[in-house]
């Protein structure tokens, strides 16, 4: 699966080549790091390892130790260091290696990152980005795997982004390093190893807006993050049957663009929303809720979701694989929407009952 | 007693300015956090106040002192337990005390209250309510500073209880082994809300443990005013001249209950009323005017004159308007996002 299947309509400039997620995200980083000596580059391993994932390798040798700095596994310490240091003039990019790892920050991204402007009436910006690896698919079991962005979504102060694009990856960071608040960047692990063409130049939607990444009539397919391309699979085989599904990439998490989530609604009537996060109190639920509070007359179904299954996520392959989303739970549910009966099997990741449904 | 027990012995004290005019500024500033405190219990029993409280009274000197060592262009970074912190940083009482009252003349326009204390223009961070939690943040404001070669000292003060924190250790070793230019006032009051220190820390001697972090670290009476300042001064020049954090284990001990709503059973009557005897606001002005540096009516006069300043405080948070409620999803996001949801 690539992001070659995305069918991103092609901005106006040339495009800069083909490249990987994990590429274009160095390369936004040593963009940001070459154009302002106030930005440089904190977590774990991220220098003469090269990053955990490989994302910082060879910044080191541009950059220095000091720019590059790598720290102790102290994830408060030194998340906490970042906001200290955005406070008083740098831009810190703050890497941490994965967001079950990030828990141990919290008190750091919540209490403090998000929370210095208000509790000090408007006096201390906080302009921090904090990278975190999110999300299952690589039989790293359950203290490697989860996706807890929709959590961070919860928290008024931040701003999450989900990249879920080669050119997202590349382009991204250049405005949350702007952005005067702290912003939380969720790079889903599955996607440093697509690769694309990557546009250069004008074209870049911003980091305010959801994005269409493939239009339809008959049901808006609203994911993001490493759900994208499993969404853009069950479009492909949606259409094979005739029903023609828009799949929505959200791109930020917090806050949400409401507007083009109703906007497509309005069109299809119907939605299903795919999120890698537990189903009970997740960014999923908001999206309904919303889609419901919002649309609930353009709506001629119920809104679906389709999420992870409540367990932790387990090693095994064929059991990681039954507690995630996947094309064929997405392709099931955007049938129950549009009332298709034909042969999908029981979405088991839901465990949603069946019985009375409107269909 | 201002005893070296760890392996990191400080070098000599630089000069301290000891002329009396210095002595009496000192006294005068502890006495101004002292009534400032006092009044705030009076106010708290009106219900001017709410909230949770936490008073300094006993701790004075530690503000005191270690902000002699502090200038301008140096950080502070508080704990829940700020008034004292922010009074001697040169916070206005009126900023203060309107921020107690939730007004908008506030120092945080009435979003923090007493626990929260801002003010970013003197370099003070607040003002942290979460035990440890402005450890990392001030390692930060360091890490800057280190940097940019901008030779500034970041100061945290925090209590004994933060030891069993989790960011204390991290940011000690973190601080220490980039060499970081901050000063650590620990300000060991020997209990951790109603725990004392022998119950929560299986190693009481809270310098020693520091030093093992490889900072420069001493005890220091914390009710001596003059030899909080010494020791802050001797740690803040090694801080300046880059011999990385320095910490300082204030020895001291809170006069008052933790907070406002705390019924202080843990604690013996008879401990409480022996740490008193070494009050070090009257204890400190007993000494000037055993040397005749003080005299009875210029203490009148100074606490005339600290009354009347406090009373222009109240006054004043008294007529400053509320925050309208219009304005409640203000400093969420900064202003140039003010749209986001």
């Amino acid at each position: 699966m690539t992001a070659t299947r995305t069918r991103t309509p092609a901005p106006a400039a040339a495009a800069e080549g083909r490249t990987t997620y994990r590429d274009a995200m160095r390369e936004a980083m040593r963009e940001a790091m070459r154009a302002d000596e106030r930005v440089f580059l904190m977590g774990e391993d991220v220098g003469r390892y090269g990053g955990c994932f490989g994302v910082s390798l060879g910044l080191l040798e541009e950059f220095g130790p000091e720019r590059i700095r790598d720290a102790p596994l102290s994830e408060s310490a030194f998340v906490g260091a970042g906001i200290g240091a955005a406070l008083v003039g740098m831009r810190p990019i703050v890497e941490i290696m994965t967001v079950n790892f990030s828990l141990l920050a919290l008190d750091q991204i919540l209490n403090n990152a998000a929370t210095l402007l208000h509790m000090s009436g408007g006096q201390l910006e906080v302009p921090i980005v904090i990278r975190m690896t999110t999300g299952a698919g690589r039989q790293l079991a359950a203290q490697h795997s989860h996706s807890l962005e929709g959590w961070y979504a919860h928290i008024p102060g931040l701003r999450v982004l989900a990249p879920a694009t080669v050119a997202d990856a590349r382009y991204m960071l250049a405005p949350a390093l702007a952005d005067p608040d702290p912003v939380l960047i969720f790079e889903h692990g599955s996607l440093y190893n697509v690769s694309a063409e990557l546009p250069a130049g004008p074209g870049f939607p911003g980091i305010e807006r959801a994005v269409v990444r493939r239009p339809g009539t008959d049901v808006s397919v609203i994911t993001y993050g490493g759900s994208l391309p499993k969404a853009l699979a069950a479009a492909d085989d949606l259409a094979e049957a005739g029903i023609s599904a828009e799949v929505v990439d959200l791109r930020s998490l917090r806050p949400l663009d409401d507007a083009t989530l109703g906007d497509s609604v309005a069109r299809t009537h119907r939605a299903v929303v795919v999120d890698e996060g537990w189903r009970t109190g997740s960014l999923a639920a908001e999206i309904s809720a919303r889609l419901t509070e919002g649309h609930f007359y353009d709506l001629d179904a119920p809104v679906e979701r389709v999420c992870s299954a409540e367990v932790p996520i387990p090693y095994a392959r064929a059991l990681e694989a039954a507690a995630l989303p996947q094309a064929d739970t997405i392709v099931a549910a955007a049938r129950r929407a549009v009332g298709d009966p034909a042969p999908a099997r029981a979405d088991t990741a839901d465990q949603r009952p069946t019985a009375g449904r409107p269909s | 007693m201002s005893s070296t027990r760890t392996a990191h012995t400080p070098r000599p004290g630089s000069r301290v300015r000891r002329d009396a005019a210095h002595r009496l500024a000192l006294l005068e500033s502890m006495l101004r956090v002292r009534r400032f405190e006092e009044r705030c219990v009076e106010l708290y029993s009106a219900a001017r106040i709410r909230g949770f409280m936490h008073l300094y009274i006993g701790e004075e000197a530690v503000a005191v002192g270690v902000n002699e060592a502090l200038t301008g262009d140096d950080a502070v970074v508080s704990t829940y337990r700020e008034h004292g912190h922010a009074l001697a940083r040169g916070v206005p009482a009126e900023a203060i005390m309107a921020e107690m009252f939730g007004k908008v003349t506030g120092c945080s326009r009435g979003r923090g209250g007493s626990m929260h204390l801002f003010d970013a223009g003197r370099r003070f961070y607040g003002g942290n309510a979460i035990v440890g939690g402005g450890l990392p943040l001030a390692a930060g404001l360091a890490l800057a500073d280190h940097m940019t070669g901008r030779n500034r000292v970041t100061c945290c003060f925090f209590g004994d209880g933060a030891f069993a924190e989790g960011e204390f250790h991290e940011t000690a070793n973190l601080a220490a082994l980039w060499r970081l230019p901050l000063l650590l006032v620990c300000e060991n009051n020997l209990y951790a809300m109603g725990t004392a220190l022998e119950r929560h820390q299986a190693q009481t001697d809270l310098a020693l443990r520091a030093a093992g972090y490889g900072m420069v670290s001493w005890a220091v009476d914390g009710m001596d005013v003059l030899a909080v300042e010494d020791a802050a001064r001797r740690a803040a020049e090694g801080v300046r001249a880059g011999a990385g954090p320095h910490f300082l284990e204030m020895r001291t001990y809170r006069f008052r209950a933790h907070s406002m709503y705390d019924a202080d059973r843990y604690r013996d009557k008879a401990e409480i009323e022996h740490w008193k005897e070494r009050d070090p606001v009257e204890g400190f002005a007993r000494r000037l005017l055993e040397a005749k540096e003080l005299t009875g009516k210029a203490r009148d006069a100074l606490e005339d004159r600290l009354a009347a300043g406090i009373d222009r405080a109240v006054e004043a948070a008294e007529q400053a308007p509320e925050e309208p409620v219009e304005t409640l999803l203000e400093y969420v996001t900064s202003p140039v996002e003010a749209n986001r949801s």
